[in-house]
């Protein structure tokens, strides 16, 4: 393979591209090295296992790729605007739509949840970690480095081009001739492993780790909606890992299973697809669902409306979510009686759902309610989500979405349900919860700039987009006649998402803002917070709670303080060592592994492939020989963390 | 929580501290997610069955021979791994040990078997790359076998570690896991015989 077949050559953007990652990388070798960090990061990052940490590398990465995946929705966007503009080609624009939708579904939104459960999830229940510290930093590492493997497609071999669904035959070894889509199947494919693995590891976390005293129906409705999102994960992500293979497999072997030849089916493909994809939808929407109780919850200083109705209508829409996925492909031509089936379980979905809408809304009702950017985000989330459910459920009627079907108007509806349900929950548990790992809250100020520009411009991006539906503008297409008469709502689109774009750049601003200038913390608690993690010191110590606290009922740590038990005092509290968890190398050298392996195969350099797995292998046995027994911290060393975290003199 | 550091009569050996628990559990959860795993495989098989295109059909080629003996070789290393936790369970390194041997055995056993019966499929002319049946077939099957082949190789370290370190709380959990994920893929074998030796030959 000649070198400019290897790397993607011949345009400017890309080789803009190109140019600054190799710039960026030199960048940050010379910072590490001058400012000699490199054990720094050795030891603090890349081989802990501390959930605070992952969860912070987790939400980093989800930013990063939240970057790329709007850069790429911009381009869209800029190519749109004009009639007949030539500024991408079909085929970029193309390579485009697919690595939006699956950078921002599965390398941006996931991550991002998962990181916010990471940080928080162990410190709802009154954890020290999570069930299985290790495991969670492979989960990391293979997701990091599943994105890698598909993000470095665009600068390397080619993107994927057959949209972030990657239907078949268009996604076959014929259609997509190019390796662009074997790294949509092998990035995927390693980053699952790391979701499936966060699924089982916080499920046994949340069954088998909680306080002495913390009932299932005492959990925090966050810890509810983490669990329910791991079910999800268990059942629904070996489906993904099965399509996968077999689209490897037909591509790489010359296997048949999606193939129109000798017997392949292609459906099978969009069927496979969808069982995993619904409940993917689900799995990114109900941690969603429990930010916003938590953040609604506090602010308003109320405890929330009808927790029980909160979780059964969870476990219902997670029920649900399995069983309405023929609904993505009502036009497939499926008899009359499977398409009303699948209509009437989704707008099933819509009962359980609203019934969490109202519970929001009664929550407020006569709360004190405080409005800041956290606060913020969770109300708007509430019209805008029951604007994309309302979509939703006109197209969840077959006849209708015969009419619907593959036009901006479904664009709309999904961009309506995940930005304001996954998108804005990302941005309030963000700003919830930073105070907690950092010490220090985001400027405020700030914060309401972005959120202001962010949300109107999401409005005025999207909203056009269901009239452009209506005048049957189809997705997906690159270009389109100036008699068509898209125009004038395109141009206002594009000026939406500009302003989304200026919400992004002043968010990411804050963060800096915030870490260089803003007043550090006294308190562990800045927002007079209900669950246990605002018992905790803010940085909180890597061994999260001193002791671990009982719990007797709802929201612990507001009745704590309510009958003026909250104060700790480390002199006044017994004490006993407490067992932690080693770090380990070997999830960073694993996924490398994984990576090396991904690579080999996305250029059908078997050797590469095979020698990657060994490695991974050998790196399975070098872990199963670990005695992996931990250590222990003793009470002294405990006191003095403690009084130094908790700003106390000596 | 209580800090389980002291024995408790009550329960087995594996199931002592309060990781291996956690790490019991969490296994059974990822059965959980297996289950899932090889119901799509069955589910893409079953509905390609049929779907030979020029290529030849189950019935002419399966050597149910072969197929009987490698049921026969699997069951019984279920069998012979139940004993091998039989025997830690009393306590008994040997035994278990001994057991575990011939579980070990049984399973390289079962591979050669499959691994014949695969050559013959290619050499009558029937590979993964024949019809999208032949390659949910080859799938199918291929995942079990190599989840076997990954357990003979498991197991081989989880006996070495047990001659190393003996018997104590942290190698019983995990021939306890090992040996919940052999019955595991005796189950799975089942459904496989059931569903596509004997449906095959028989449809």
């Amino acid at each position: 393979m000649a070198w400019d077949e290897f790397f993607v050559t011949g345009d400017p953007l890309i080789f803009g591209a190109q140019i600054s990652i190799v710039l960026t990388i030199i960048g940050i070798v010379f910072v590490l090295t001058k400012y000699q960090k490199w054990t720094w990061l050795w030891k603090e990052w890349l081989t802990t296992v501390d959930h605070k940490k992952l969860g912070v590398m987790y939400i980093i990465s989800a930013v990063l790729m939240l970057f790329r995946g709007g850069v790429d929705a911009l381009l869209m966007r800029v190519q749109l605007t004009m009639p007949n503009a030539e500024f991408l080609d079909s085929t970029h624009y193309q390579e485009i739509f697919t690595t939006h939708g699956t950078i921002m579904i599965i390398f941006m939104a996931m991550p991002f949840l998962i990181g916010i459960m990471n940080i928080v999830v162990p410190l709802q229940i009154g954890a020290r970690d999570v069930a299985f510290p290790f495991l969670n930093a492979v989960s990391f590492w293979t997701f990091f480095m599943g994105a890698m493997l598909f993000n470095i497609s665009f600068v390397i071999g080619g993107s994927p081009s057959a949209g972030w669904t990657s239907y078949v035959p268009l996604a076959g070894d014929e259609l997509s001739a190019g390796i662009g889509q074997n790294y949509y199947l092998l990035g995927l494919q390693i980053s699952g492993i790391g979701t499936l693995l966060t699924g089982i590891n916080f499920l046994v976390t949340i069954l088998k780790m909680r306080a002495p005293g913390m009932t299932l129906m005492r959990m925090p409705m966050f810890t509810w909606s983490t669990a329910i999102t791991c079910i999800l994960i268990i059942f629904a992500f070996p489906v993904l890992t099965v399509a996968l293979a077999m689209m490897t497999f037909d591509r790489l072997f010359g296997a048949h299973f999606f193939t129109l030849m000798d017997g392949g089916m292609p459906m099978l493909w969009a069927n496979l697809f969808w069982i995993w994809g619904h409940p993917e939808v689900y799995i990114v929407i109900i941690p969603a669902f429990g930010i916003f109780s938590e953040v609604i919850s506090t602010f308003s200083r109320k405890n929330l409306f009808g927790y029980k109705a909160m979780v059964y209508s969870m476990v219902v829409i997670a029920f649900l979510s399995f069983i309405v996925w023929v609904h993505h492909f009502f036009t497939m031509g499926a008899e009359a009686s499977v398409n009303s089936f699948f209509s009437i379980t989704t707008m099933a979905i819509s009962i359980p759902t609203g019934v969490k809408i109202f519970n929001w809304l009664f929550t407020m009702y006569k709360g004190r309610i405080k409005i800041n950017t956290a606060m913020l985000w969770a109300l708007a989330f509430i019209p805008n989500f029951v604007i994309g459910g309302v979509t939703g459920v006109m197209l969840s009627m077959a006849a209708a979405d015969y009419q619907y079907h593959n036009t901006y108007f479904l664009v709309s509806h999904f961009h309506y349900v995940l930005i304001s349900g996954t998108v804005f929950a990302c941005f309030a548990g963000l700003y919830y919860w930073y105070p907690k790992v950092f010490g220090h809250k985001l400027n405020e100020k700030l914060g309401k700039i972005s959120f202001w520009l962010f949300v109107v411009g999401f409005n005025v991006c999207f909203f056009p987009m269901y009239f452009l539906g209506f005048a049957g503008m189809p997705r997906r297409v690159h270009t389109y006649t100036e008699e068509s008469g898209w125009f004038d709502l395109n141009v206002v689109a594009s000026i939406g998402a500009l302003l989304m774009a200026l919400g992004f750049m002043v968010f990411v601003y804050s963060i800096y803002y915030s870490i260089r200038y803003a007043e550090r913390l006294t308190t562990g608690d800045p927002w007079d917070g209900r669950t246990l993690e605002w018992s905790t010191p803010s940085p909180v110590p890597y061994y999260n709670f001193a002791k671990v606290p009982e719990v007797h009922g709802l929201d612990p740590y507001w009745e704590m303080k309510k009958q003026g038990e909250a104060e700790f005092d480390v002199n006044q509290v017994e004490l006993e060592p407490i067992h932690m968890p080693d770090n380990s190398a070997v999830p960073f050298i694993m996924s490398i592994l994984f990576f090396i392996a991904g690579f080999g195969l996305v250029f059908e350099w078997m050797w590469m492939g095979i020698i990657g797995g060994i490695g991974v292998l050998i790196t399975m046995i070098v872990r199963s020989f670990d005695p992996d027994e931990g250590y222990h911290v003793e009470v002294d060393e405990i006191k003095e963390i403690e009084r130094k975290a908790r700003r106390k003199e000596a | 929580m209580g800090h389980a550091h002291s024995v408790n009569p009550n329960k087995p050996l594996e199931y002592q501290t309060e990781k291996n628990q956690m790490n019991i559990l969490g296994f059974w959860i990822f059965l959980g997610a297996e289950i899932a795993l090889f119901g799509t495989l069955f589910v893409a098989y079953f509905v390609l069955t049929g779907r030979i295109a020029d290529g030849p059909g189950p019935k002419e080629l399966f050597a149910i021979k072969d197929v009987l003996i490698e049921t026969f070789i699997l069951l019984t290393s279920s069998f012979t791994c139940g004993l091998a936790i039989h025997e830690m369970r009393r306590g008994n390194k040997k035994g278990l040990m001994t057991w575990l041997l011939f579980t070990l055995m049984l399973g390289l056993g079962f591979l050669y078997f499959e691994v014949m019966e695969f050559i013959h499929y290619v050499h009558e002319g029937a590979s993964i790359q024949t019809s999208a049946y032949w390659s949910s077939f080859f799938t199918l099957l291929g995942t079990h076998g190599a989840h076997v082949a990954l357990g003979v190789g498991w197991m081989t370290f989880i006996l070495i570690q047990l001659a190393r370190r003996g018997l104590n709380a942290t190698t019983a959990r995990k021939a306890f896991i090992i040996s919940l994920y052999w019955h595991f893929l005796d189950v799975v074998w089942i459904f496989i015989f059931t569903g596509v030796y004997l449906t095959g030959m028989v449809m």
